[in-house]
Order: structure tokens, then sequence, then C-alpha cells
């Protein structure tokens, strides 16, 4: 099982580099989408015994991360008629080495924490630093509010990753509540992006500094 | 039973004082009958407390009583000792008074935009007070203080449209937050020792000396910035300056000698005081009185000048103290009670007088419209009674007999004069303040006749005298209360005697000091109010005397001043400065005064102007300078934040992997890489 556990988590910080290369919002999207259903079986792989919380987690994450997001931020996307990234930050190879470096530092950081034996072999914790490094990586180098959105979402997954160390001592209502958390925050993002790019005719988050006082 | 009237009638009285303003809120901006409402109700709320405080005076209300209420834990307890009595008269007389002159200084009708807020303000300082005067709670204490203290922020800063008034209200609200901040850190220390936070004597076997040190400079801090103790006096001028006429008589008068309570109330609660403590209080009242007074004499603003003697007040209560904390380390208990005797008078009479000089000079300022002394001149002929009133609490702030300053003087005098006289080795030293005090006392004399002289003799110099009205009767019955307060004090001082006893029993750490009977034996009380009333019969005999002498020789009146010119112009007086300034500089050293000399080069010089400046010396040369170079510096981190998400997204990055890198034991990361 472990083994399974660790080919999904690989496939996971794979999806990681690919979100950070490529221009195209709508492949981050599905990039991200994918990654989120990977992460929805996690808690089915984790403990090897289905329990009935961890089904229920794992629906609602699919479902949620799976559909529900990839659809409004499709939506936002259309009506607001962007394709691509065009001007990041840091270039997109700059910044898939970069995710590298961060997967590399979080591999090392993982195997110097004091950890719980049946933490230590499965690559969960490195996983979770990793992925969330590269939200913020995703976060802090995009421009456009959309794509800022996906470096939420892939923050998120991280914390979700470290989650399922805890799916068994951590009540189902909490993972609920962080998923709610998730769904409202890209919703209020989606609506606040046909604002953003109504009053300033583009995306471009750098924009909001104009309300400085 | 009369402990409980007691309180009762004090809480009474400081609640309806704190919702005096209240129903003016609900009224029209322009009329005055909520003006009228919260005159009455402070009236009511001053005559309940003052019955109240008189029977603490009487020694009613020294039982501790608690409160069904309360803060932290703990039921809030108070009482109306003596100590906190004396102290409740003057806040509960100037509420009263103050509210009658604000009928005719602040009318509501005149001033719609700040009326309601002033009266609000004023009636919840008077509670605020009241409160921590009669507090044995820490808590209770504190929250009388904010209330106090924030009130006096909005008191100040009344007429705010105006930007100095903002600018001194500012300095205001930083020096009491920084004061209060102290005051916590006192309150937590006393707490710790003693275990709760009711406000008690700490027993000797308690704290070591050093909490106690600790605890006597917070004291000394905290209390000493209200009470405007230099060098902690950089906020008192312009706030004073500032704030409307019988809102300074508030804070002159009354408010800062808050500061004076806390500092007599708190030292008395630590046990065996060393011989330092007294040492550095009376030197810093040393300091306070003489630099106070010679600031005061370089101020060209009336009210700034008030403020400045404020200071040099506060400095001769602190001299009075300090011998009293000195008499008690020694086992002295004369010492004991002629200084805190004075001291605690000189609360008084300082509040009378200084109220009453604040007042006058109020009506002065509400007539002309300025502040500044150099414009004035020749009102005692159109504000006879004003001038008579500032004559009289002039003479009195310069401890001139037969009035009250005279006395509580005295008793310090009295105080300090004893310490040459008796055989402590090595105390005799401390002689030498009672010089310093008759310093003070004169160089006030030459600045009461500054101003009183460029006030209200000779002739006006830029305002135009026939405009100049008398205050009308609403402003004149609070000065005239005030004044026959100072004169009555001065005459028989000892109607007082008694109620100062209670107040030092009250105060007494060391029971082993017995007080009855003592003021009286000590000072010679009715050979004072003898001599005074023969100097003030004297005085008036030959007042008449020369005046019927000069009209029958048929002098007639002419210019002061005039020197014997044929036509003699209102500028040929002697200034504000010109006077002052022969004194001040005797103290350039350390006042370090701007003199702005007239260039007189050419042989037939052109117009040439001579002026001076004192500016404040802690606030203006130390203080904005470097809250200036701190603001300064803080600029520096501008660039940081330019309002660009991602830039606050990488600053939360970078704290993160900071935070990883700190916690990730590196030297065993070191060791597993490169050891084998």
């Amino acid at each position: 099982m472990n083994s399974l556990l660790n080919a999904a988590l690989v496939l996971v910080l794979a999806l990681n580099l690919f979100a950070l290369g490529t221009s195209r919002i709508l492949t981050v999207i599905r990039t991200v989408t994918f990654q989120g259903i990977l992460l929805g079986i996690l808690p089915l792989l984790v403990h090897g015994h289905p329990s009935l919380p961890a089904v229920y987690a794992s629906a609602a994450a699919i479902l949620l991360k799976g559909f529900a997001i990839p659809f409004m931020l499709t939506r936002a996307m259309r009506d607001v008629h962007i394709k691509r990234e065009v001007e990041p930050l840091i270039g997109f190879l700059p910044s898939m080495i970069l995710g590298a470096v961060a997967t590399g530092f979080a591999l090392i950081f993982a195997g110097e924490l004091p950890l719980a034996d049946e933490h230590m072999t499965p690559l969960l914790v490195p996983a979770a630093l990793s992925t969330m490094f590269i939200g913020f990586i995703l976060l802090t180098t995009r421009a456009k509010a959309i794509l800022q959105a996906m470096g939420y979402l892939v923050l998120e997954n991280g914390i979700f990753i470290f989650g399922m160390m805890l799916v068994e001592a951590m009540p189902l209502i909490v993972e609920l509540g962080i998923l709610l958390d998730l769904f409202v925050g890209i919703f209020v993002i989606c609506i606040i992006v046909n604002h953003v790019n109504q009053a300033f005719s583009s995306l471009d988050t750098r924009h909001l500094a104009a309300l400085k006082e | 039973m009369e402990t409980h009237l007691s309180i009762l009638l004090i809480l009474a009285g400081s609640v309806l004082h704190g919702l005096s303003g209240v129903p003016g809120l609900w009224m029209s901006s322009r009329s005055a009958t909520g003006q009228r409402i919260a005159l009455l109700l402070s009236l009511c709320g001053s005559l309940l407390g003052l019955t109240g405080a008189a029977m603490g005076l009487l020694g009613y209300g020294a039982n501790i009583v608690t409160l069904p209420w309360s803060l932290f834990g703990e039921s809030i307890t108070v009482s109306v000792d003596g100590l906190s009595a004396f102290f409740l008269v003057p806040v509960f007389l100037m509420g009263g008074l103050g509210a009658v002159y604000g009928l005719g200084y602040w009318p509501q009708a005149a001033n719609p935009a700040n009326g309601q807020m002033l009266r609000l303000f004023w009636g919840l300082a008077i509670m605020g007070m009241s409160w921590l005067l009669i507090a044995r709670h820490a808590g209770f204490f504190l929250f009388g203080w904010e209330i106090m203290a924030l009130s006096a922020f909005f008191l100040v800063s009344t007429e705010s449209h105006l930007p100095d008034v903002r600018h001194a209200g500012w300095i205001y609200l930083a020096t009491t937050h920084a004061g209060t901040l102290a005051l916590f850190a006192l309150f937590a220390v006393f707490h710790r020792i003693t275990g709760s936070f009711a406000l008690r004597p700490i027993a000797f076997d308690e704290a070591h000396l050093g909490m106690l040190t600790v605890l006597f400079f917070l004291a000394l801090f905290g209390f000493g910035l209200k009470a405007g103790m230099m060098p902690l006096h950089f906020w008192l001028p312009a706030a004073h300056a500032s704030a409307p006429s019988h809102v300074s008589a508030l804070m002159s008068g009354v408010l800062i000698k808050m500061g004076i309570y806390g500092l007599i109330r708190f030292i008395g609660f630590l046990p065996e005081p060393p011989a330092s403590w007294g040492v550095i209080v009376l030197a810093s009242g040393c300091i306070s009185g003489v630099f106070g007074v010679a600031l005061a004499l370089g101020q060209h603003d009336i009210k700034r000048l008030l403020a400045y003697h404020s200071v040099e007040n506060i400095g001769i209560m602190l001299m009075g103290f300090g011998l009293a904390l000195i008499g008690r380390t020694l086992g002295n208990p004369l010492w004991v009670a002629l200084g805190l005797a004075g001291c605690l008078l000189h609360v008084w009479n300082h509040g009378l007088f200084k109220a009453l000089l604040f007042l006058s000079a109020g009506a002065v300022v509400h007539a002309t419209h300025t502040r500044q002394l150099d414009r004035w001149g020749g009102l005692a002929k159109r504000m006879p009674y004003t001038a008579f009133f500032f004559l009289i609490g002039a003479a009195a702030i310069c401890g001139l007999p037969p009035l009250n300053g005279f006395v509580s003087e005295w008793f310090i005098y009295l105080g300090l004069l004893h310490t040459a006289q008796q055989a402590h080795n090595g105390w005799t030293s401390v002689a030498l303040a009672a010089p310093i005090l008759a310093l003070i006392g004169a160089l006030a004399l030459a600045c009461f006749v500054k101003a009183y002289g460029v006030m209200f003799l000779g002739s006006p110099r830029s305002i135009e005298l026939s405009t100049v009205q008398e205050a009308p009767l609403s402003m004149r019955t609070p000065m005239l209360v005030l004044a026959v307060g100072c004169i009555l004090i001065g005459l028989a001082p000892m109607l007082i005697v008694p109620a100062l006893e209670v107040a030092l029993r009250a105060w007494n750490p060391a029971p082993s000091i017995p007080f009855p009977g003592l003021l009286a034996s000590m000072a010679p009380l009715s050979s004072i109010s003898l001599f005074g009333l023969a100097l003030a019969a004297g005085g008036l005999i030959s007042f008449f005397l020369l005046s019927r002498l000069l009209k029958r020789r048929g002098i007639e009146r002419t210019i002061t001043w005039s020197c014997g010119y044929a036509a003699p112009t209102a500028r040929m007086q002697y200034t504000a400065s010109s006077f002052a300034h022969t004194i001040l500089g005797l103290f350039r050293w350390a006042l370090r005064p701007r003199i702005h000399y007239p260039s007189t080069k050419p042989l037939f010089t052109g117009s040439a102007r001579f002026e001076t400046h004192q500016d404040e010396p802690i606030l203006d040369r130390q203080i904005l300078p470097i809250a200036r170079f701190v603001k300064q510096s803080f600029l520096e981190f501008r660039p940081l934040h330019q309002g660009f998400t991602h830039h606050y997204l990488i600053y939360v990055l970078v704290a993160v992997i900071a935070l990883f890198i700190w916690t990730m034991p590196i030297h065993r990361l070191i060791e597993r890489l490169f050891s084998r």
C-alpha cells in the first residue's frame, strides 16, 4: 500500500512542477484539478482499510476540487477572455527550477524532522512541504488573479497532504470546514476577478496597488 | 454607618457630576437649557461630595467599605480616610465653581460646536478623580485614573480646530499614556508582592529593598508625570495654555494634584524607606521649584506663565513631602508632621489661588481675545474686580502674608529649619532647602509683579481699552469664592489644622509617631493670624490715609511710568520681556532663551526689534528632536510596503523559510552529509 501511496505522491510532485512550467491558464486549471482528484483518493490509500470518515473526506474533496472549483474557475476565465499568463514576475523555466530546489529542500528537511515511525517511510511530509512551497511560488510570481487562485489551491493541497497523517485523529468536521473555506475563498476570487477586470481592464493584481491611500 | 454615609454621598456626588453633561447631548446645540441642567447637577454633586468629604475630614470615613461589584475577581473596596477626603475637597469645590464659571466663559450659544463635549468631559473628569481618590482597589484606582486622564485629553482639545490645540492634546495624550504604563507596571509589581489588588501598606518582611526601590521609581515616574514634576513637566504648559481657562484651572488646581496624591499614598505603603528616597523627592522638588519659576519668568503667554508656576508649586509640595519622607526614615515625627502638613496644605492653597489666577486670567482673555501679556496694559481701569482677584491670587502664590500661600510655605520653612537645629548627624544640610524655598518665593514675586504690572497697570499696548468689559457675575462669583478661601486660610489657619491632622494620621505609616496636637504646638498659628490681621489692617489704613493725603494735595492721576516725559506713549512702558530680562540672565546657562538683539550698527539706525523667546527646554530641545529622529528612521521601511500583494506574500514565504531553517538542526544535517 505504501508503494501505491508513494507513486501517487510522486505524481502530485510532478504535477506541481508542470503547473509551474506552463503559461496556459486552462492547462494549469486542469493540472490542479487532476492533482485535486488524486489527493481526494489519498485518504483511502493512507491507512489501507477505508474507514467511513476517510470515505466522506475523500468524496467531499473530489467533488469540490475535481468538479466545483474547476468549473467556477473556467467560467471566470471565459468571462474575462484571457488564456495565458504573459508577464510572470519570474519566468516559467526559472520558476520550475525554483520549484525543484524547493522540493529538494523539503526532502532534506523532512529527513531531519522528528517524526513518528509510521510517517517515516512514505513521501507524505516532503510532498506536503514541497506542494506548499510551490503554491507559494505560484502565488508570489504570477500576476493574473486566476493564477493566484491556483497558487492558493496548490497551497491548500499541501496542507491537505499534511492532514493525511492525521486523517484518523482529526475530526471529519475540521476537514470539511477547511474544504468549505477553500470553496468560499475561490468563489469570492472568481467574483473579484470579474470586477478587477472591469475596473482595470486587466487581471494583473499589481494594479490593486493603485487603491493604496 | 457614617463611613457608608460619607461614601454614599461622595459616590452620589461623583455620579451626578459624571452625568451632568449627558442631558445636554440631546438638546439643541444652541439652547442654554443643557448648560443650566449641567450646572444644576454639578452644583448638587459638589454639595453632596463636599458634605461627604467633610465627614471624611471629621474622621467618619476611615473604614474600608466593600462595594457590591468586583473587578479582576476581587470585590471593589473604597474608603474616605482623611487623606482621600483632603484631596476630595478641591475636586468637588472646583467641579462646581468651574461649572458656574463656564456659564459666562463658555456659553453654549457662543460655542455650539464644543460646549456639550466640554461639559460632558468636565463632569467625567470630576467623577474619575473622585473615584481614584476613594479607591482601595488597584483596578478601580486605575479605572478612575484613566477616566480622569482621557477626559482631560478631550477637555484640552476642546478647540480642536486649532492646530496648536491639537498638538498640545496629542502631547498630553502620549505623556499620560506613558504615565499610565508606569502605573500598570507599578500595580503589577504591587500585586506580585501583596498577592491581591487591595491597596494596603506592604509589611516589612514582604518585600526586599530592591523590589521596593522599583516600586518607588515607578511611582515617581507615573505620578510625577501627572503632577508635572521637573523634568516630566513638558506636557503641562502647552496643555494648560490650550485648554479653556476653567479647564486650565481644574487641571492646574486639581488634576495634577492627583499625581501628588498618588505619590503620598503609594510611597506611604512602602515600609522603612531609605533616606535616599526622601532626598530624591526633596531635590526634585527644589529643581521643579526653581526652574519652574525661572521658566515662568520667560513666558509671554499668561496661561503658559501660570502653567509653569504650577510646576513651581508642585516643587514646593514635593519639598514638603521629601522632608516628611526623610523624617520618616529617621523616625522624627516633627519633620513628618511639618513637611507633610505643608505639602497637603499647599495642595489646597495652590488649588485655591492657582484656580483663582487662571479664572481671572481667563476673564481677561475672554474680554480681550488674546493671551499675550505684551498686548495688555491698564486693564485695572476697565476690569477692577478681575484685577483685584488676580492681585489676591498673585500675592497668595508668592507666599506673602496674610494670605494662604504663606501658611503652607511657613510649615515647610519650619520643618526645614528644624533639620538644622536637631542633632541628627549629617542631616543639617537639609536645611539648605530653606533658602531655595526663599529663592522660589522671591522669583515668584518678581514674576507676578511682571504679570500684574503688564496686564493691569500702565496703559494699553495694542488693545482698545474702551471695548474691554468687566467679566459677568457668573465668572466673578467663583473668583470671589476662591479669593475668600485664600484670605480665610491665610487669616485663620487654625481652622484647617484639625482637617490636616486627620489627613496626617491617615497617612501615618509608622503608628509610633504621635500627631494629635503636634501641629498646633509646633507652628505658632495664632500669632500668624494675629500678625496677618495686623498686616491687613495696617495695609488698609495706610492705603486710605495715603489716598486721602493725595486727594487733599490735589495730585492728579496720569499715565503710569510716564517718567516725566512730555508726551509719553504706551510703547515707553516696561514690557514682559524687558522686566524679566535681568533675572532671566541669571538662568541663561540652564534655560538658554533665544534672544534677538536689535542691530545698532549704523549711527542713525532705523527701526529695530528686540525679542526674547523661551521655548520649553525638555519638550522642544530633547523630546521632539528624538521623536523626529525616530520618525525619520521609520521612513526607511517605507519601500518595504508599497501595496503589492505579491510583496507581502513573499514576506510570508521568507518568514516561513526562515522558521524552517531555524528549526532545522543544521549541524546534524552537515554531519550527515559530510561525515562518513
